[in-house]
C-alpha cells in the first residue's frame, strides 16, 4: 500500500521524503491544479529540483493538472501536460477528459492517474475513463462508503487510491460549484474554492466575522477558535436555527479504517494538504508511515496508536476529525 | 429557431403534484421534457412504469421526451436503475455521470451530456460527441464568453456540427451533490432513516447567512443556489451564440408561465420582457459570481 503525500514547496517536498512518503504529489505554479495559492506550487525550475530529490531517493513524484481548461486557455493545460511528460513523471492527476485525450494521444507511456476531481463514484464510470484513456489508477471522491469502496475495489479495472487525512470536502469534487456561486473563483476553472481575495476577517465588538466576498459565512465569539471560510463549514440560518447546516470545521481521518482499506484492495492512500506547511506534512507523513509499517510489517495486530490521533487532531481543522462518509452514519 | 426544455423536477413532490405538474406541462408550449428523479434514488414517487408511461403520454403530444438520471451513482443498485432506463426507453438519456454515458455508448444510444459531466472545452465535446453525445448542456457555471470560444473553436477545429447546445436559462442552479442528506441532517436524523423529510419542502429548504442573506437551497443531498437564474432577456444572445435549448428548471409546481413568456419572446409575439426580480441571478452568464445580477441597463 503505497502512501500518497502532498507538497506545495520544495521543504515539503523534502519533508514527505524524508518521512517515508512512497510518492509526493505536486503541482506547477498557475490555474492547471486545484490547489493555486499565491506563493504555493512549482515554477519550471524548482519542479526539477522536486523532481530529483524524489528520484535521489528511489520515490515517486505525481503531478496534478487536475483542474478544466477553457477554450482560450486550453495551451496552458497542454503545456503542463508537455511539462510533466518531459520529466518523466511517474504519473499524471488529470480531471477533465480533454486533457485526459491530450495525454493518452501524445504520450501513452506516460501514466494517468484520474483525479477525485473527475468525480468517478461508480464501476461503470471507472470503466468509461479506463477504456477511453487507459487510465492506471483511479482517486476516489470523499462520498463513498466504507462498504462502496469495498464493493468497487472488487471489481474495479483501475488501481484505487483513497484519502486518509486532511481538510475533507463533503461534496462530489469537481461537481461543487459553491465557491464560484459566491465569488466567481471556482476549483474546476481557477484552481481555488474559497479565494484568499474574497476573505475578510473583521473584528466586531462582541465578535469576529469572517466574510468571502461580503457574505457573511461566520461570527464567533471571543475565545472560539475561528475557522478558514470555507462556505460547507459555515454556521447559517435555516428554518429558526443557526447552525453547521452543511458540515462543521472538521478533518478526514481514516487511521482506523486502515486494515480494511489494505484488506480489501486499495492501492494507496492519499494525505490532503498541498496548501499547508512543511511541517503538517512531516508529521502527518511520520504518523501514516508509522501506521502502514506496523500493519504491513504483521508481527502485532495493528491497533492505531493513541499518539497518532493525537497528532493527527492538533493537525486537523476545528481540531477535530472524522471517518467522513467512509461511515454511513456521517452521512 | 431556440428550443424551449424543462429540466427534470428537482425536488420530492408525489405522485399527485407531478402528475399535475406535468399534465400542464403537457399544455405549454415545451420542446423538450426531461423526466426521472435526477438527485436521490430512495425517492420513489413514480416507478420505471410509471416515468415509461409518462414519457409516452407526452410524447403523444408531440414533445421530445428525454428520461434523465441520478448525477451522483454510488450503489449499484443505482448503475442497475439506469440501466434499465437505457434497455425500456427508446429516445434520448441524459447522462448526469460518466457511468450512463458509458452504458449509453455500449448500446448504442442517444445520449444528452448533463451539466455535470464538466465540459469546459472543445476536445472535451468532441470526444464526448464520438461517444455518442447528441446534446450536451454547459455546466452552470460557464459563461457566455467562455461557451462562444468553445462553440467558435469547435467550428474552426473539427469537421463534425456540434452537437446541440442547451443552457440552464431559468431556474435554481444545482450547485452540488453529496453522500450527506442535508434536509435529514437538518431534521437531525441519519441518512438511512430519513423519513423522507424532504416531500416536506416542496420548493427546498432555503439557507441564509446569519444577515439573512439568502445564499442556498437545501434539496436532500443536493445543495442549490437560493436565486433563481435568469437569462430569458438574454435569449437573443444565445441565440446568436449558437444554443439551441433553452432550459427552465421548476421551482414550484405552478410556475410554468414562464414558459409562454419565453415562447412569445421568440416568436415575436411580444417585446416586453419582464421584469427581473429581486431573487433573480444571473452572474455566471456575464463571468462573475453566480449569485450576482448583473442589469445591462
Amino acid at each position: 500500500m503505497e502512501l500518497v503525500c502532498p507538497a506545495g514547496n520544495f521543504p515539503s517536498v523534502k519533508a514527505a521524503i524524508d518521512n517515508g512518503a512512497d510518492a509526493v504529489y505536486l503541482g506547477l505554479n498557475n490555474k492547471t491544479n486545484a490547489r493555486f495559492f499565491a506563493g504555493l506550487n512549482f515554477s519550471d525550475y524548482t519542479i526539477e529540483k522536486a523532481v530529483s530529490y524524489v528520484r535521489d531517493h528511489g520515490r515517486k513524484v505525481f503531478i496534478a493538472i487536475n483542474t478544466f481548461p477553457q477554450a482560450d486557455t486550453w495551451r496552458q493545460w497542454q503545456a503542463a501536460v508537455d511539462t510533466g511528460a518531459a520529466l518523466e513523471a511517474d504519473a499524471l492527476i488529470i480531471a477533465d477528459v480533454g486533457v485526459l485525450r491530450y495525454a493518452a494521444e501524445r504520450y501513452p507511456q506516460l501514466p494517468r492517474h484520474l483525479s477525485v476531481q473527475a468525480s468517478a463514484t461508480n464501476l461503470e464510470s471507472l470503466q468509461f475513463y479506463h477504456s477511453q484513456f487507459g487510465i492506471k489508477r483511479a482517486v476516489l471522491p470523499r462520498v463513498l462508503s466504507l462498504k462502496q469502496v469495498e464493493r468497487l475495489a472488487a471489481k474495479a479495472p483501475v488501481e484505487l487510491e483513497v484519502f486518509g487525512f486532511g481538510s475533507l470536502c463533503i461534496m462530489a469534487e469537481g461537481r461543487c460549484y459553491l465557491s464560484s456561486y459566491v465569488t466567481g473563483d471556482s476549483p474546476n476553472n481557477c484552481g481555488v474554492c474559497s479565494p484568499a481575495h474574497a476573505v475578510r476577517w473583521e473584528e466586531k465588538d462582541t465578535a469576529l466575522e469572517t466574510r468571502l466576498n461580503g457574505v457573511l459565512i461566520d461570527r464567533f465569539a471571543s475565545g472560539e477558535a475561528a475557522g478558514y471560510p470555507t462556505l460547507c463549514k459555515g454556521r447559517f440560518q435555516v428554518g429558526d436555527q443557526v447552525l453547521h447546516a452543511l458540515e462543521e470545521p472538521t478533518s478526514l481521518n481514516a487511521l482506523d479504517l486502515l486494515p480494511q482499506l489494505n484488506a480489501i484492495g486499495v492501492s494507496a492512500i492519499k494525505i490532503e494538504g498541498r496548501q499547508r506547511s512543511p511541517a503538517y506534512v512531516a508529521k502527518v507523513t511520520d504518523v501514516w508511515r508509522q501506521a502502514i509499517d506496523l500493519l504491513q510489517n504483521g508481527e502485532q495486530q495493528y491497533q492505531a496508536q493513541p499518539r497518532w490521533h493525537r497528532v493527527l487532531a492538533g493537525l486537523a481543522e476545528g481540531s477535530q476529525t472524522t471517518l467522513g462518509a467512509y461511515s454511513r452514519s456521517w452521512q | 429557431m431556440m428550443k424551449i426544455s424543462l429540466a427534470a423536477v428537482q425536488y420530492f413532490w408525489d405522485r399527485a403534484t407531478l402528475m399535475a405538474f406535468y399534465a400542464q406541462a403537457a399544455e405549454m408550449p415545451l420542446d423538450i421534457i426531461y423526466l426521472g428523479e435526477t438527485v436521490c434514488s430512495k425517492r420513489r414517487a413514480l416507478s420505471v412504469a410509471d416515468w415509461l408511461a409518462l414519457a409516452q403520454d407526452l410524447a403523444s403530444t408531440g414533445k421530445e421526451v428525454v428520461l434523465s438520471t441520478l448525477t451522483l451513482i454510488e450503489a449499484e443498485s443505482e448503475l442497475s436503475l439506469a440501466r434499465t432506463l437505457l434497455e425500456k426507453f427508446d429516445g434520448m438519456i441524459e447522462a448526469n455521470d460518466y457511468a450512463v454515458l458509458r452504458m449509453a455508448q455500449q448500446l448504442q444510444r442517444p445520449v444528452c451530456a448533463g451539466s455535470t459531466l464538466n465540459v469546459y472545452h472543445p476536445l472535451t465535446l468532441q470526444t464526448l460527441q464520438e461517444c455518442g453525445v447528441q446534446r450536451w448542456v454547459a455546466p452552470v457555471e460557464m459563461s457566455g464568453a467562455s461557451l462562444h470560444d468553445l462553440l467558435q473553436q469547435y467550428a474552426l477545429e473539427t469537421e463534425l456540427s456540434p452537437p446541440q447546445t442547451e443552457v440552464l436559462s431559468y431556474g435554481r442552479l444545482p450547485l452540488a451533490h453529496s453522500a450527506r442528506c442535508y434536509t435529514a441532517r437538518y431534521a437531525n436524523l441519519p441518512k438511512d432513516q430519513c423519513e423522507f423529510r424532504c416531500a416536506d419542502y416542496p420548493e427546498g429548504l432555503p439557507l441564509f447567512s446569519q444577515e439573512l442573506q439568502g445564499l442556498f437551497q437545501i434539496n436532500g443531498i443536493q445543495t442549490q443556489s437560493f436565486a433563481r437564474c435568469n437569462l430569458i432577456p438574454h435569449w437573443q444572445q444565445l441565440q446568436q451564440l449558437g444554443v439551441d435549448v433553452m432550459r427552465i428548471s421548476a421551482s414550484t409546481p405552478d410556475c410554468l408561465g414562464v414558459v409562454q413568456v419565453l415562447r412569445d419572446l421568440i416568436d415575436g409575439q411580444s417585446g416586453r420582457i419582464p421584469a427581473a426580480s429581486s431573487e433573480d441571478c444571473n452572474g455566471y452568464w456575464f463571468g462573475v459570481a453566480g449569485m450576482k445580477h448583473v442589469s445591462l441597463i
